[in-house]
């Protein structure tokens, strides 16, 4: 019964949505504010990727919302999960011998892609968050593979404020040097190098930091509670 | 044929919003409405995506000289998702967290039994 009134339910939904769409145009050329990113993104930011200047440039603000509220989150879980007392941890099977090694001979590589994928965030697809959900899955494959060493939860937390104070200070130093939040204060080099579009490297050197320990913590919360 | 040439990715994206509303609608286990209200985050961030989608387009990214950029995909619905699968993850983590207490404090993942100690 309930199955059926779902469908009809959804059955309805699905007429309005598609009476909606059908009048728009699909697969044409983009917006005026896209195609606006797209031929001046380069000049004006110093950043090839036009997705990283968009990002961290025309709507830094916003980034830095998103940052927050991804802190929340893992601050909401730790509240929510924190005030279990008898912390019984259940029997732990031992991984095999084969996952242990794999573990500790790819960790290293998988920090080093993360370290790779937001240091070039302006040049290739990924960026912070991106390379900060690998390290994440890194130190996931870590607590699966050698589940007796246990990283603490402290250090998790130094790097995600160290990481969000950066972000801010950053903004900061903008707004003495150009007189709003978050300006591209530094020179914005050659278009298609390591060192260029002043600030946007910096900062997703800092998400990166950031949410690669916010994730981590997240697992390591999660996890001690299993 | 024409039709599902000009519609395919739509579809995708609201059949993706659609199994995971029925999910929310039907099903009484919380773990697996977490997991419908996952399906249902992706098949909007497909739509979004889908919106700034062009027709045998590039990335937008210079990575070389000689890309046209009039053939370029529209940046700004990508960069939003960006945003969009970020507040994706909090708030999984969150709907997660409390799964495990209400577990801990009922016993229990069925929303039907949950309700009865409660009302």
């Amino acid at each position: 019964m309930r199955k059926i009134f779902s469908l009809i339910i959804l059955i309805i939904l699905a007429l309005g949505v598609y009476i909606c769409i059908s009048e728009i145009p699909f697969g044409k050329p983009g917006t005026a504010v896209g195609n606006y990113y797209i031929e001046k993104g380069i000049e004006e930011t110093g950043a090839v990727n036009i997705v990283t200047s968009i990002v961290l440039n025309y709507r830094g603000f916003d980034t830095l919302g998103e940052v927050t509220i991804l802190f929340l989150a893992s601050l909401g879980l730790g509240a929510i999960l924190a005030t279990v007392q008898n912390k019984t941890r259940g029997v732990i099977t031992p991984p095999s011998l084969i996952l242990t090694t794999a573990c500790r001979f790819l960790f290293p590589f998988i920090l080093m892609f993360g370290a790779y994928i937001f240091l070039h965030g302006h040049l290739t697809p990924g960026g912070g968050f991106q390379g900060g959900a690998i390290i994440a899955s890194g130190f996931l494959l870590r607590y699966l593979g050698c589940p007796q060493k246990r990283i603490r939860q402290s250090s998790f937390v130094a790097i995600e404020s160290l990481g969000g104070i950066a972000f801010i200070i950053i903004g900061l130093l903008g707004f003495t040097a150009g007189g709003f939040f978050l300006f591209n204060f530094l020179p914005k080099g050659v278009a298609n190098t390591l060192l260029s579009a002043g600030i946007i490297p910096l900062i997703y050197i800092a998400i990166g930091l950031k949410v690669g320990a916010e994730m981590a913590g997240i697992i390591d919360t999660l996890i001690e509670e299993s | 044929m024409d039709f599902l040439n000009n519609y395919i990715f739509y579809i995708g994206a609201f059949g993706l919003i659609f199994i995971g509303l029925y999910i929310l609608l039907t099903r009484k286990n919380l773990i697996k409405l977490i997991i419908g209200l996952s399906i249902v985050d992706t098949g909007v961030n497909l739509l979004i995506i889908c919106m700034g989608y062009l027709k045998n387009g590039t990335a937008p990214i210079f990575s070389r000289k000689g890309l046209n950029p009039e053939t370029m995909v529209d940046p700004t619905p990508q960069a939003l998702v960006l945003t969009s699968i970020v507040i994706g993850v909090a708030v999984l983590a969150m709907a997660l967290s409390l799964a495990i207490r209400l577990y801990q404090h009922y016993g229990t993942l069925d929303m039907r039994k949950i309700k009865e100690q409660k009302w």
